[in-house]
């Protein structure tokens, strides 16, 4: 992007808040540094002009795969909670995720 | 280290009988025991699994039925693979201990074929990585000099085929994570068109771009094992509806009439033996009757800025998934917001969450359209580049990396300058292009180099035909390859 504004400590903080990581003040510094040097890299993508060229997304492009629908044994249920890192009655169970427990 | 046996032999030799599959597969279990301390090529070694599957073929052999392609041979697996029942780790802590409740379809095609799963590889944690230094479980050491990275991010797959502890191997490649640890390593590495091998339960890095493909000895042994692995996969819904790949009939058809490109973008920023090398490979194909001309693809230039874009903007979607919830690693807190946090902080390793963290910001309100959407339409002008140069030409060539193999330590603290050593492979998965990596002589430092040829998509028929001139003509020093 022509002119961006170069990555702050600040933008970093608030990206990995987004990815739910937690930096500790050495990798805010030390990723802070590395980050805006990958950026930098990027500026001779970032300032092409491209509006009339079209997107790829997916270079051999393949649209609406469906399946017959006919039915098939799905995972093993007790296979896949035996990876599970905490369970309850066939559930993943998770700390609570709205504010005040009932 | 034990000599090279081909996996065409090897498979021939055990389906008729002259050896059992598991005589063959004891031999290489004693090679990984000698040798692994040193190289730590795996991070676990399925030595039970293997004899049961070993014993399975010979009693195939034994009653007459057809044992398969691959019969008796030992194969090892990147550790990105799911495997049922057998730890699959991605070399992260995030996943340290996970046994996946499924097989990759790869994983069920090789069992089909009659090879024998020996062992999963290390790599760069979650394919991350140009030198199996990223991960969480110690670096492999590259067999040719133990100093030496093996190159990555499959680097574990390529230094087994290379220390001789299985005949071949599997790998991912997302942006040259099979060819450039290939050609580092000294073996061939492939990398097909994208949707021609299933991608079922291999865990997604950039699922645009992420191919599994074979590395071997050679490129007769490349070929069988791609034969065996691709092919339509319901499964996997960007898998090409086409009938499975047929090569190996045609690799000794030769050169003759084609037409190379010899690509000029590629020897810029390249080390100067690499780029002997690279002509020295250009006058084998002269000499085998095709046409050789330099091509500019200028576009490739803009590939490796668009390839860091992209890359962690699909993986930072793919990873949302390890959350703590349903596998894993958990660490406990509060709530479960803090949970996700924690658990993502502990497990993740930093070249992980550097790549999270870029992509997240490339897909973010106010940068999505400069940096991610624009790194898409830079992709179809990499692939309208390309288009240009296979009309004139069958086949283009290159060096696979910038350099040999680099000192273990020597760029992992230089996230810039290790992506660097991409800059030739990325190109291809941009395009969703066939590329292979065969060894070619060494450097000078003694150490190997791997010329690339690269191709329209699907024309693995031809890349492989010319690879085989290649190696049929590659310069053997000190009687090793």
């Amino acid at each position: 992007m022509a002119g961006a504004p170069r990555l702050t400590r600040d933008d970093v903080a608030h990206v990995a808040s987004l990815a739910r990581l937690h930096l500790t003040e050495e990798e805010l510094e030390l990723f802070t540094g590395q980050l805006a040097e990958v950026l930098d890299h990027a500026a001779d993508v970032a300032q092409l002009d491209l509006t009339d060229v079209p997107p790829t997304a997916h270079a051999m492009a393949v649209t609406n795969v469906l399946r017959p629908d006919t039915p098939a044994p799905s995972l093993d249920r007790e296979e896949v909670l035996a990876q599970a890192p905490s369970v309850e009655d066939h559930r993943f169970r998770v700390p609570r995720i709205l504010g005040e427990a009932p | 280290m034990t000599a090279h046996r081909s996996a065409f032999g090897l498979a021939a030799s055990v389906r008729s009988g002259a050896e059992t599959a598991a005589e063959v597969l004891e031999g290489y279990l004693a090679a990984i025991d000698a040798g692994d301390g040193e190289i730590h090529a795996f991070n676990l070694v399925t030595r039970d699994e293997a004899r049961a599957a070993a014993a399975a073929v010979d009693r195939k052999v034994a009653s007459g039925e057809d044992p398969g392609l691959l019969a008796g041979v030992p194969v090892a697996l990147k550790d990105n693979m799911c495997t049922r029942g057998v730890p699959t780790t991605c070399s992260s802590r995030i996943l340290d201990g996970w046994c996946p409740p499924y097989d990759a379809t790869v994983v069920i095609r090789l069992r089909e074929a009659g090879a024998v799963m020996v062992g999963k590889t290390n790599m760069d944690e979650f394919a991350m990585g140009s030198s199996t230094e990223n991960s969480a479980f110690g670096t492999t050491r590259n067999p040719r000099d133990t100093t030496r990275v093996p190159g990555g991010s499959s680097g574990g797959s390529a230094a087994a085929v290379a220390a001789g502890f299985a005949p071949v191997a599997l790998g991912s490649d997302t942006g040259g994570s099979i060819r450039q640890p290939a050609a580092l390593c000294g073996v061939v590495g492939m990398k097909p068109t994208y949707g021609t091998v299933s991608r079922y339960g291999l865990v997604a890095f950039a699922s645009s771009l992420d191919q599994i493909g074979p590395f071997a000895a050679t490129v007769t042994d490349a070929a069988l094992v791609f034969e065996a692995i691709g092919g339509h996969d319901p499964a996997d819904s960007t898998s090409l509806d086409r009938p499975a790949p047929r090569v190996l009939s045609v690799l000794d058809e030769g050169m003759e009439g084609m037409t190379v490109g010899l690509l000029t973008e590629f020897l810029d920023g390249v080390d100067p033996d690499v780029v002997a090398r690279t002509r020295q490979a250009a006058e084998v194909c002269a000499a085998a009757g095709a046409r050789v001309e330099e091509i500019s693809v200028p576009e490739v230039r803009l590939g490796l800025s668009a390839y860091y874009l992209i890359a962690p903007a699909e993986a930072s979607s793919n990873l949302a998934r390890y959350d703590g919830v349903r596998f894993g690693l958990r660490v406990d807190a509060e709530d479960a917001n803090a949970m996700n946090t924690a658990t993502r902080s502990a497990g993740f390793g930093a070249e992980v969450k550097r790549r999270i963290m870029l992509g997240t910001y490339a897909l973010s309100a106010g940068y999505k359209d400069a940096y991610y959407d624009q790194a898409l339409r830079v992709r179809t002008r990499i692939i309208e580049g390309f288009d240009r140069a296979y009309r004139r030409c069958d086949v283009l060539l290159g060096p696979t990396a910038p350099t040999t193999a680099f000192s273990i330590g020597a760029k992992s603290n230089d996230p810039m300058s290790m992506y660097l050593s991409d800059v030739c492979t990325i190109p291809s998965n941009l395009a969703g292009h066939p590329a292979i990596s065969i060894p070619f002589g060494t450097g000078d430092d003694g150490l190997p180099i791997g010329v690339q040829l690269l191709a329209p998509a699907l024309a693995e028929n031809t890349l492989l035909r010319a690879a085989a001139v290649i190696e049929a003509a590659a310069p053997v020093e000190g009687g090793r390859r």
